[in-house]
């Protein structure tokens, strides 16, 4: 039998234990790295939005250098994939797909969730974008135009949606509890 | 290859790798032979192409080259579009 | 209709298959093969020891039925394998012996 084609939690298993010995990757590395990514979350890239509603030099900052405006809120970025934010306006809604893979802006919203990793997801967002959304609701307002984003190379992209209606006036602690993950993804859009 | 401005025209080579041997390609199957518009330069990035097979990798500028989606597939509404990065060596001007 | 193309089936773009196919919206919590799969190629990576790309290649290399039967996390560590094999970190008859003992 193809080595390869052993279950993977003994691959797993096994690859850990050969590592560990050869001194080239330790439980505690594991861990640590593990420790990391755990701390990423989508509320990362909330507070980025909700700072952006508010802070219009930093809005301009996050359209041009995303991984900048995230180092600016304590994110850490070091080794990660350029960061690219793509602004939604009252014509334009941005859907972020990776057809070939799961290419997800992961240093600022953690673990990409199940969907965007799914088959499903991967080929339906370039063909049926407008379908796609409907999988959670979202129709667009009439006369919005849907740009899919096809993350095939370096960048990793999250959008900055439109502030909801209804939020003059709140501070940025409280439209950070409005933006949700998918918000920053496009298939979503955050209301109140 | 001359760096490409915001606006030109390109068309995404009609070449299949994926006939020819083992490769690793990051221009997707359904943009080849297509024709699209720079939006802007993305900066210069290691061919993944070499990168994969852990061979030398050139410098490379990557583009986000805009297209429509009604002629992408034949289907859509139009004015919705697709945005792609593509490494140079896939566009050629259209 | 499909593109009439030679596509890689990883390359899924439009894939009629699928367009069809429901979008499982619902969360799923990462197991712990989940996690440690993910911290083990974030450490390979950190070392220089196996590039993003390197692991892209090595998944699309799995063949159609698996890809599409295989978990997210499943044709990572078939790819970590693959990868830790070819450049020699690792040996098939090293790695035998670790899964009799596993």
């Amino acid at each position: 039998m193809n080595i390869l084609e052993t279950d993977g939690e003994k691959l797993l298993a096994a690859v850990r234990d050969l590592l560990a010995a050869k001194g080239i990757a330790s439980s505690a590395e594991i861990s640590e790295r593990i420790a990391i990514t755990d701390a990423a979350n989508p509320g990362q890239g909330a507070r980025m939005v909700a700072k952006a509603w508010t802070d219009p030099a930093y809005r301009t900052l996050m359209l041009e250098d995303g991984t900048k405006a995230a180092e600016e809120l304590g994110i850490p970025m070091r080794g990660s994939a350029p960061l690219g934010v793509l602004e939604n306006t009252a014509d334009v809604h941005h859907l972020v797909v990776c057809t070939l893979c799961s290419c997800y802006p992961r240093a600022v919203l953690g673990y990409p969730p199940f969907w965007f990793k799914s088959a499903a997801y991967r080929a339906r967002g370039v063909r049926d974008p407008r379908g796609l959304i409907a999988e959670w609701g979202t129709v667009l307002p009439e006369g919005v135009k849907i740009r899919v984003v096809d993350s095939t190379a370096d960048y990793r992209w999250m959008v900055l949606p439109l502030r909801p209606p209804g939020t003059d006036g709140w501070d940025e602690t409280r439209l950070t509890s409005v933006v949700r993950e998918g918000d920053m993804i496009g298939v979503t859009i955050p209301r109140i | 290859m001359a760096a490409m401005a915001p606006g030109t025209a390109v068309r995404v080579k009609d070449d299949w790798p994926e006939t020819r041997g083992p490769v690793h390609i990051r221009t997707p199957h359904y943009l080849r032979g297509l024709q699209g518009t720079v939006v802007r330069g993305l900066g210069a990035f290691p061919n993944p192409e070499d990168l994969a097979f852990a061979r030398p990798a050139a410098q490379l500028a990557l583009y986000h080259v805009a297209f429509d989606q009604p002629a992408v597939w034949q289907e859509g509404r139009a004015g919705d579009g697709l945005l792609v990065e593509i490494y140079e060596h896939w566009l050629e001007p259209a | 209709m499909d593109k009439d193309v030679p596509r890689a089936h990883h390359d899924l773009g439009g894939v009629s298959k699928f367009m069809c196919e429901p979008v499982d919206v619902g969360p799923h919590a990462l197991t712990d093969f989940d996690k440690e799969v993910d911290g083990l190629s974030g450490v390979l990576r950190m070392k220089r020891l196996m590039t993003v790309d390197e692991m892209r290649r090595g998944i699309e290399a799995i063949p159609e039925a698996e890809y599409h039967r295989l978990s997210y996390y499943r044709r990572w560590m078939r790819s970590i394998t693959d990868n830790l094999l070819r450049k020699g970190i690792i040996t098939e008859a090293e790695l035998r012996a670790a899964l009799e003992r596993v």
